[in-house]
């Protein structure tokens, strides 16, 4: 668990549109450990999948672009990497899966020759070899009928099928790390619940390490190891999960975690996060969580606070202040 | 409580598809066969249930969007299925339908003022000036402001998008909403701010809902009662307490189980099924569940099991409570 994989380091994506540049991720460092599940949480529009476009090379560019920072594989520095290196790393080394499997499958080709495709493209393998490891891979996402599956195409199949066959696909390689950008998100919780199980899995036989992109934190607390909280662009918490889950520092997080409602709970209003998440770039200074904040102080409003901490770090002035008057007392 | 605003008895759809290789063999789909519940007056029945086990087809019956192949839906106390076009009419601006996607139901044309008002002119309620100024109270009512009136729909969130949804159902003054998975598109944190908003909106008009959700999670908020359905059939149906609190059903402890547990700390023996629903053109012979239920027995692949009510009042339709 201790050799690093992925390190990214004060990265900056921004895109250049009509209406100036929208700094969609804006100065983010994490790192990824052999073997471990990250989570990456935060709501709709704070930069997830920008942050996973731009590690996989895969940004649209233009508009998108990387302006600042650096993205490390096993030290070396990807972040401005040639396609043809990028397209080896993705055959090799770090694979992604994304929420809607049907449209990363080709309607056209059977399930068989999309999966071959992936295999061919990383190994030499006779055409029978390939059929076997086809199999072998459907087997291994625990799809049934895996013969049959091969000469099937992607619209017969049910959407938890066509994920299960997305991550066959991803696995074909063996990657070190896979990022699954909301996996499950389009499907239903008891499918959800099978994708999630299988990916636990995945990552203890295969020990591929997984960054787990999701708006839910049921899902974060249900797999993953440690977690990155962003917020609009920004990380605003990083820890062990559980120890964010037992102390959540950022009331931003504390806040999504609040807003899971309760299965057995009494069932009066549920809490919710007022307004929303603010278009990158138009909060000028100050925190950017503010305008939202239960707990929003003057120097909020006109200072940044930074991200502190070491194991379990965060971004508030709150709890900053907080730990200070513990240090003291 | 009150006496039931609408009743649904024995309701069925079914598709005729041409199956097999020349498209020759007819088959049946069942997409909903013999559901019967009642809604009371200002309550909320939840329908809860994986994708393609009818809840949408038996909404959308229920708004006569769809022609039902049998049943009866009674609304305050009329057959709806026996009332003529003009009633039928009146009947449409009662019971008012909110949609999963709210992108899809938008029309991207048109500004969210006309979208809005559109149901009004079709009703013929008011005159311009009446309506504008109905638009502007039903934008501040579901949380947004007057001026977002002039704006299209793209220009909004998801949740806002939702919002303008409720607005524009809300417009006809309904009685009967049915709420077709209003939130399940949208972030865990904006789901939680459109149930409050739709609960709000429950006690200030006396609302009665009908609340369809693949996710028991979002339905128990909002629910006095909830029925579950799979292939087409409502197999526990139940006060909300005592369903989320006991749940008897194996496909309802299951779907209960596979909710996440937002903490790390809490390792439930999750059930997990297996496999999909299965088409509702073949149902598995027997209880149509039981090639994935964890606790099947003999009977349950030769014998269909049927609704029974258990000493609590809810029913059950499995042959562990025979
Ligand atoms: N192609 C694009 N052009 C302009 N802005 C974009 C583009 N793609 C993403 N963005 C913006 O970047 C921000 C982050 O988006 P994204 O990473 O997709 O969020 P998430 O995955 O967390 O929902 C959003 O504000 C979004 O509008
Ligand atoms: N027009 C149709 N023709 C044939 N089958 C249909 C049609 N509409 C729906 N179905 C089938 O009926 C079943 C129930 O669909 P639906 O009511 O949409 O389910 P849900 O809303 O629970 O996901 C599904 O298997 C679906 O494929
Ligand atoms: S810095 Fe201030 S506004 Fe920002 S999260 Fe902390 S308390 Fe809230
Ligand atoms: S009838 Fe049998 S198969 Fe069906 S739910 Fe009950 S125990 Fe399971
Ligand atoms: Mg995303
Ligand atoms: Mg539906």
């Amino acid at each position: 668990m201790d050799e690093t994989l992925l390190k990214v380091e004060g990265l900056q994506t921004s895109f250049f549109t009509d209406d100036g540049e929208v700094p969609a991720v804006d100065g983010i460092d994490f790192s990824v450990h052999e073997g471990e599940i990250l989570g990456i949480v935060g709501e709709s529009g704070c930069g997830k999948s920008v942050t996973s476009l731009s590690i996989m090379g895969l940004l649209p560019s233009p508009p998108g672009k990387i302006v600042g920072g650096h993205i490390y594989y096993k030290g070396e520095d990807i972040s401005r990497a040639k396609e043809s290196r990028m397209r080896k790393l993705r055959g090799n080394d770090i694979a992604m899966i994304f929420q809607e499997p049907m449209t990363s499958l080709n309607p056209v080709f059977t399930i068989g020759e999309q999966l071959m495709e992936a295999i061919r493209l990383h190994n030499h393998l006779s055409k029978k070899e390939q059929v076997e490891r086809s199999i072998e891979l459907l087997k291994l996402v625990g799809l049934p009928r895996a013969k049959e599956l091969l000469a099937e195409y992607p619209h017969e199949l049910s959407g938890g099928m066509r994920q299960r066959v997305m991550i066959a696909m991803a696995m074909s390689c063996n990657p070190k790390v896979l990022i699954a950008d909301e996996p499950t998100t389009a499907l239903d919780v008891t499918i959800q619940a099978q994708i999630l199980d299988l990916m636990v899995k995945l990552n203890k036989e295969t020990h591929t390490a997984i960054i787990m992109i999701t708006h839910d934190l049921g899902v974060v607390a249900q797999m993953c190891h440690r977690v990155v909280v962003m917020y609009a662009g920004k990380i605003v918490e990083e820890g062990p999960v559980k120890e964010i889950f037992s102390h959540p520092n950022h009331p931003y997080t504390e806040g999504l975690i609040k807003s899971i409602p309760d299965l057995h709970g009494k069932k009066d209003n549920l809490y919710t996060i007022k307004g929303s998440v603010p278009r990158p770039g138009s909060i000028a200074k100050g925190c950017l969580f503010a305008p939202r904040c239960e707990f929003v102080m003057d120097k909020c409003r006109v200072n940044a606070p930074e991200l502190s901490g070491s194991v379990h770090k965060s971004r508030c002035f709150l709890h900053q202040e907080q730990g200070r008057k513990e240090v003291h007392t | 409580m009150s006496e039931p605003l609408l009743q649904v008895e024995n309701l069925k759809k079914y598709y005729p598809i041409n199956g097999g290789k020349f498209g020759s063999v007819s088959e049946t789909v069942r997409a909903v066969d013999g559901v019967s519940f009642t809604v009371n007056e200002g309550e909320t029945l939840g329908i809860v249930g994986e994708s393609g086990c009818g809840k949408s087809t038996t909404g959308r019956m229920i708004m006569r969007l769809i022609e039902p192949t049998e049943g009866k839906i009674i609304f305050q106390n009329r057959n709806i299925m026996e009332l003529t076009k003009r009633e039928m009419r009146k009947a449409r601006k009662d019971i008012q339908m909110i949609f999963q996607d709210p992108f899809a139901s938008l029309n991207p044309r048109h500004t969210v003022g006309h979208i809005i008002e559109e149901p009004m002119i079709v009703h013929h309620m008011g005159d311009k000036r009446q309506r504008q100024k109905r638009v502007e109270e039903l934008l501040e009512l579901v949380g947004l402001s007057s001026y977002h009136a002039k704006r299209y729909p793209h220009q909004f969130s998801g949740g806002q998008r939702q919002r303008i949804g409720i607005a524009r159902a809300l417009a006809v003054r309904p009685k009967v909403i049915i709420a077709d998975e209003p939130v399940s598109a949208l972030d865990v944190s904006v789901q939680s701010q459109v149930l409050n908003l739709l609960k709000d909106l429950q006690k200030k008009f006396n609302l009665t809902f009908i609340f369809i959700a693949h996710d028991l999670s979002v339905v128990r908020h909002i629910s006095d009662r909830v029925g579950v359905m799979y292939l087409g059939k409502v197999v526990e149906l139940s006060e909300s307490e005592n369903l989320y609190n006991d749940p008897k059903h194996p496909y309802t402890k299951a779907l209960l189980s596979a909710v996440p547990i937002p903490d790390p700390d809490i390792k439930t023996e999750r059930i997990i099924l297996e496999g999909d629903v299965p088409s509702p053109a073949h149902p598995p012979a027997g209880c149509a569940f039981h090639d994935r239920c964890p606790v099947a027995m003999d009977i349950c692949s030769i014998e269909q099991p049927h609704l029974k009510t258990l000493d609590d009042g809810r029913l059950v339709s499995c042959h562990l409570y025979n």
